[in-house]
């Protein structure tokens, strides 16, 4: 365990310096979810019923989630990247924790998404979303968007190794960006048809967007959701088990077999 | 299985779906020699090396490397070898200096950035050391590649074509560092296309064609199951199919024909060969001469010689086939090697 606590710091130490050689990349991540807070915020919010303000309150979290779910696009591409650049196979012949890789990459996406999420926020707080419930509360929905994220960058990593080709993962990584589109993230599901309410709430992006809302105080729990929403904590502490649980030892298990 | 070998496998195997890229593999390196693993594409080398560096699984098979269990012992074996892939394996986004002292702290070095800086120095980076490697040129990435195999002093290091590519100061470089890696006591096996490199640094050279070990020994070994090459130059082309008998009679091996310059030539099997030998028997058929020369076999009439697809061994009718079999046994190994 310590030995894996050592190369696992060490590969973490190896993805900050990749961060801080390219501080570029990381401001470049996030211009995409705060253009989308204006665009949404401001284009499509004026054709909602719902006031301006209202909808973009409702949004924030609902993006910052979404961003989260960018974790598996994260993941993949770097994980493919390494492997096609020969980098993965290197680290596999040097005497390292097998499971030091993939979660000292891991670690490093959930130093640059906690930094990364500090522009958006300020930019949220500047459209006129306000953290309504406890601090507490809202530390608690910070914890939970950066778990889900961690969640989130395992089934990347796990995916981005089986694929070892940057662009195959570059492609696939950009279907992602689909995924919050059928969830609660930027509209409320109460509005869709029954089976594609159904759908869109047992997406785990729902659960925890839900959660968020709730715990910042932004938005009540919609009535009558299916089970994750309607409990939407628990239901979020649930998806990121079953995430982690599932991908951790998918991920582990490919960075140690290989192509064997 | 005795502690004198640094690499010694048996029988080892291993498939790609439907190719058989190493059909039992039988390896001997002594320690703090440096062995040469020659062979086409698609022979087998790299998969060799994957096996013997644990990134891939045998097949079937066996192999100790640095007195350890491949399969059984993978963690100690890998805590003992050094590793430069045929592509470039750091990361880009690093700096070279970087990139030694991650390598250094995984292999526990005591006071990585002390050994990254001595390497690179060894290594000619020490300029280029704070720039990202991704910026740098190829034949320097090499050099970083091969630094970074060294950040620990290994018992046992692999090379899978050290110098393919590389500019003539890279690889003089790289020449000269693994000549004096075996003084430090490291046992090198290299894979290399290239039989100069593999004359110059092996101490002994496995040849390996289509996933099997099919010969061994020292370069000097291996030249001498090779006979000399003859050459003979005529005035006309009128005396070169009489001058081609003479030496097909004389080597016991198809000769070859240069119509430019009227010279035919033939790698001789048989040792015996002198240049009386050959200017008496020439002069008896009346075979008007130039020049008449018996030069010692390069590693490359080895390589074209041993390589050749040969199930039975029948000398006389099998030379005519050699020269085209063996262009195209590089053909489709190369296709193997593109499948695998």
């Amino acid at each position: 365990m310590s030995m894996l606590a050592y190369d696992g710091t060490a590969m973490l130490g190896r993805q900050l310096l990749r961060l801080r050689n390219n501080p570029g990349l990381l401001i470049l991540t996030q211009t995409m979810p705060i253009s989308m807070l204006l665009f949404f915020g401001y284009v499509f919010g004026s054709a909602l019923a719902v006031p301006g303000e209202a909808y973009r309150s409702f949004l924030v979290p609902g993006l910052l989630v979404a961003t989260a779910s960018g974790g598996i696009m994260a993941g993949m591409f770097q994980a493919a990247q390494d492997t096609h650049r020969g980098v993965t196979d290197r680290f596999r012949t040097l005497p390292v924790s097998r499971a030091a890789v993939p979660l000292g990459q891991a670690a490093a996406d959930l130093v640059a998404t906690a930094l990364g999420t500090v522009p958006f926020v300020l930019v949220g707080l500047a459209v006129g979303w306000r953290v309504e419930g406890s601090a507490l509360a809202a530390v608690g929905a910070f914890a939970l968007l950066l778990l889900f994220r961690f969640a989130c960058t395992w089934a990347g990593i796990h995916l981005g190794l089986l694929t070892r080709n940057e662009e195959a993962a570059g492609q696939l990584g950009g279907a992602t960006f689909l995924l919050p589109l059928l969830s609660s993230a930027y509209i409320p599901t109460s509005g869709l048809p029954g089976w594609l309410r159904t759908v869109a709430e047992w997406n785990p992006i729902s659960a925890v967007a839900t959660a968020l809302r709730d715990l910042f105080g932004n938005a009540p729990v919609p009535a009558g959701a299916a089970w994750p929403v309607a409990h939407p904590v628990a239901g979020s502490l649930v998806w990121c088990a079953v995430l982690l649980g599932v991908f951790v030892p998918l991920a582990v298990r490919q960075y140690a077999h290989g192509e064997r | 299985m005795t502690s004198t070998y640094a690499v010694l496998s048996e029988g080892l195997e291993k498939r790609f779906g439907q190719v058989h890229a190493l059909r039992g593999l039988d390896l001997a390196v002594a320690e703090g020699t440096v062995c040469g693993i020659l062979g086409p594409n698609g022979a087998g080398k790299t998969t060799a090396v994957g096996l013997l560096t644990t990134l891939l699984r045998p097949d079937a098979g066996s192999a100790r490397v640095a007195g350890h269990d491949l399969v059984r012992e993978a963690a100690a074996v890998r805590r003992r070898i050094g590793v430069t892939g045929q592509d470039t394996s750091i990361d880009g986004d690093l700096t070279g200096r970087q990139n030694l002292r991650l390598f250094g702290r995984l292999h526990r070095v005591r006071g990585p950035a002390g050994r990254s800086a001595e390497l690179l120095d060894r290594f000619g980076l020490t300029e280029a050391a704070d720039r990202p490697a991704s910026t740098w040129s190829g034949g320097m990435r090499r050099r970083l590649d091969l630094a970074a195999s060294l950040i620990r002093r290994p018992d046992v290091l692999f090379l899978d074509e050290p110098t393919t590519g590389l500019d003539p100061v890279s690889r003089t470089l790289i020449w000269d560092v693994v000549r004096g890696l075996t003084d430090e006591g490291t046992t090198v096996l290299l894979t290399t296309q290239y039989l100069e490199e593999a004359d110059r640094l092996a101490d002994d050279i496995a040849l390996v064609d289509r996933g099997r070990v099919t010969q061994t020994g020292s370069p000097a070994q291996l030249k001498a199951l090779v006979g000399a090459h003859a050459e003979v130059v005529v005035p006309d082309a009128g005396a070169l199919a009489k001058a081609a008998a003479v030496l097909d009679r004389l080597t016991g091996a198809q000769p070859t024909l240069d119509h430019e310059r009227n010279a035919v030539g033939a790698v001789s099997k048989d040792p015996t060969l002198t240049i009386p030998l050959l200017v008496r028997a020439l002069d008896t058929a009346g075979v008007p001469l130039l020049d008449v020369s018996l030069r010692p076999p390069t590693l490359d009439d080895v390589f074209l010689r041993l390589t050749e697809p040969a199930p039975e061994k029948t000398e006389t009718t099998e030379t005519t086939t050699e020269q085209t079999a063996q262009t195209g046994t590089t053909g489709t190994a190369g296709e193997r090697e593109r499948a695998a």
